[in-house]
């Protein structure tokens, strides 16, 4: 018997190629388009309430956005090689599509759309600061210090059209994400059209909540008041966003359990076993129904700011953890069984390896250290708020 | 029109540093893809010489048997069939060349036969397979089979 193997698994799926670091993968890629999205409803969908985010949710999807792609050059055996996908593109590759979706999300939807937002801001910094910062603004600003009221209307359109070309450009980024997944045929885990749909709008759901978490914490770090209006607009969108999301997966589930392939038992069983604390309890009860529920109670009942602001929190924390549970159901889920479904295998995560826990760890602390440069060099906070405080 | 143009002109800057970023993604492009890339499919024509320089290291079941024709008579009534020499002696290329020169060694029984007659329970149930510490306790393989027809 080979340990941490129950049944009869294939050789070659004993020992599970994707590991702790693929999971971080989508779940870096999701952020990145929950935030975009965020900041669009106050770019395109004019919902002013969430304007003190918006800044703020650019940062975010810019710093998750430069870390997206580290995952998967980690867990290449000759990272170096991966350029080859933008230098000799293979058409069939799904990947290769995926890398320039991705540069054109970096370099046309999100730069573009950061450098008209703070053009002015950058101007002026230029202009203010003095020594190393100002060479790095007067770069910035690409040479122009042209701020004239009419040059930032025109900057204004210019950012909305961005805008509204970026919305489908983060719902292709993320939905190729689940489109690499949904198109394994040959894993009945992972093989499903709504696949690209479920990894979106779960994407949107942990964007949105990051952004809230960020903007709450960044708030409590400056001991400035929190807009209870702008948390709970974003605290409304995350429910709506979270029940189409719920419904989705749901749906799937139905989908599975009525249409019973030759793959339902066997993936039922390992729901019911090996995956029954990361699926069950962490994903569906901790991260989905517990934050679900804290967040209808808020659009049913009204409670005191206080109250409001730690339901808040805990419902964005549990989403993280839900979703990146998600991320891990998929992605280690559709690896445990044997495609003989007679069999299956056991994940454990590596500590100091190229793809172990600390590796994982730095990963996800990275973009919040650029987030952090990000905000000292680009402050995201409105005049507004400086006056509040 | 020109008031226009002088408050959209700062958008010509981004749009100046994309296509720099083109232009430099086309010359690192053109510097590292390899000439004639994708002529007969999506590899580089070279390989096909460079493929063709390496080596023969494989003389064929033909060259064995010229030499080897009683080894070749046995292994060919036999369950060993359909394996061919090599597969078992190695690469003799340089062997079946100057047969003098190059005396190959036999190979070791103890880490050959097990390479495809250990059990596993992956195999098909008709393949003979054997757990070797149970079934020979230790002793050679070649003591009791004929590795060239395998009967006892």
């Amino acid at each position: 018997m080979i340990p941490g193997v129950d049944g009869f698994m294939y050789p070659n799926e004993v020992e599970l190629q994707w590991s702790l670091l693929i999971v971080l993968y989508p779940f870096v890629t999701g952020l990145v388009a929950g935030a975009f999205i965020l900041a669009s409803l106050e770019r395109v969908f004019k919902v002013d309430a969430v304007r003190p985010t918006y800044r703020l949710a650019l940062l975010t999807a810019l710093a998750f956005l430069l870390v997206a792609p580290l995952p998967l050059q980690l867990h290449l055996g000759h990272p170096e090689r991966s350029f080859e996908m933008y230098t000799t593109p293979h058409r069939s590759s799904a990947m290769a599509m995926f890398g320039f979706v991705y540069l054109w999300y970096l370099t046309v939807v999100l730069l573009l759309e950061i450098w008209l937002e703070y053009r002015s801001d950058i101007v002026r910094l230029a202009e203010s600061s003095k020594g190393f910062l100002r060479l790095v603004y007067r770069a910035l600003t690409l040479g122009s210090m042209n701020v004239s009221p009419d040059a930032l209307r025109i900057d204004d359109k210019v950012g909305y059209a961005v805008t509204v070309i970026g919305i489908p450009s983060a719902f292709l980024l993320h939905g190729y994400v689940g489109f690499i997944f949904g198109s394994i045929k040959a894993n009945p885990w992972w093989s499903t059209p709504l696949m690209p749909i479920v990894f979106l709008f779960s994407a949107m759901v942990s964007g949105i909540a990051a952004v809230l978490l960020l903007y709450m914490a960044s708030m409590k770090l400056k001991k400035w008041p929190i807009d209870m209006r702008c948390a709970d607009t974003i605290a409304k969108y995350l429910f709506y966003t979270f029940v189409i999301d719920f419904t989705l997966e749901m749906l799937d589930l139905i989908h599975r359990t009525y249409e019973s392939d030759e793959s339902f038992r066997s993936l039922d069983f390992m729901v019911h076993t090996r995956l029954w604390y990361s699926h069950v309890v962490l994903q569906i009860c901790l991260g989905t129904v517990i934050p679900l529920a804290l967040l209808a109670a808020n659009q049913l009942w009204k409670f005191r700011e206080a109250k409001r602001r730690v339901m808040y929190v805990t419902a964005c924390s549990l989403t993280m953890i839900g979703i990146f549970a998600m991320r891990w159901n998929v992605v280690i889920g559709g690896q445990l069984f044997s495609k003989s479904f007679l069999g299956y295998t056991t994940y454990k995560v590596d500590l100091v390896t190229r793809e172990g826990l600390l590796a994982a760890i730095a990963l996800m602390l990275l973009p919040f250290v650029i987030f952090f440069v990000l905000v000292k060099l680009l402050p995201p906070w409105q005049e507004s708020e400086a006056h509040k405080a | 029109m020109q008031k226009f143009i002088r408050d959209s002109g700062h958008l010509i800057r981004p749009a100046i540093v994309l296509l720099a970023g083109l232009g430099l993604f086309m010359v690192i492009r053109a510097a590292v893809v390899p000439k004639g890339f994708g002529q007969y499919g999506h590899y580089r024509p070279g390989a096909l010489a460079a493929i063709r320089q390496h080596p023969v290291a494989y003389a064929g079941q033909g060259a064995c048997v010229l030499c080897h024709d009683e080894e070749g008579k046995v292994r060919a009534s036999g369950k060993h069939a359909h394996v061919a020499c090599e597969t078992c002696h190695g690469p003799l290329a340089k062997h079946a060349d100057d047969p003098g020169a190059n005396i190959p060694k036999l190979p070791t029984v103890a880490t050959l036969c097990v390479r495809c007659h250990e059990k596993d329970t992956a195999k098909p149930k008709t393949f003979p397979q054997v757990v070797s510490t149970e079934h020979s306790g230790g002793m050679a393989c070649n003591q009791c089979h004929k590795p060239h027809n395998p009967q006892l």
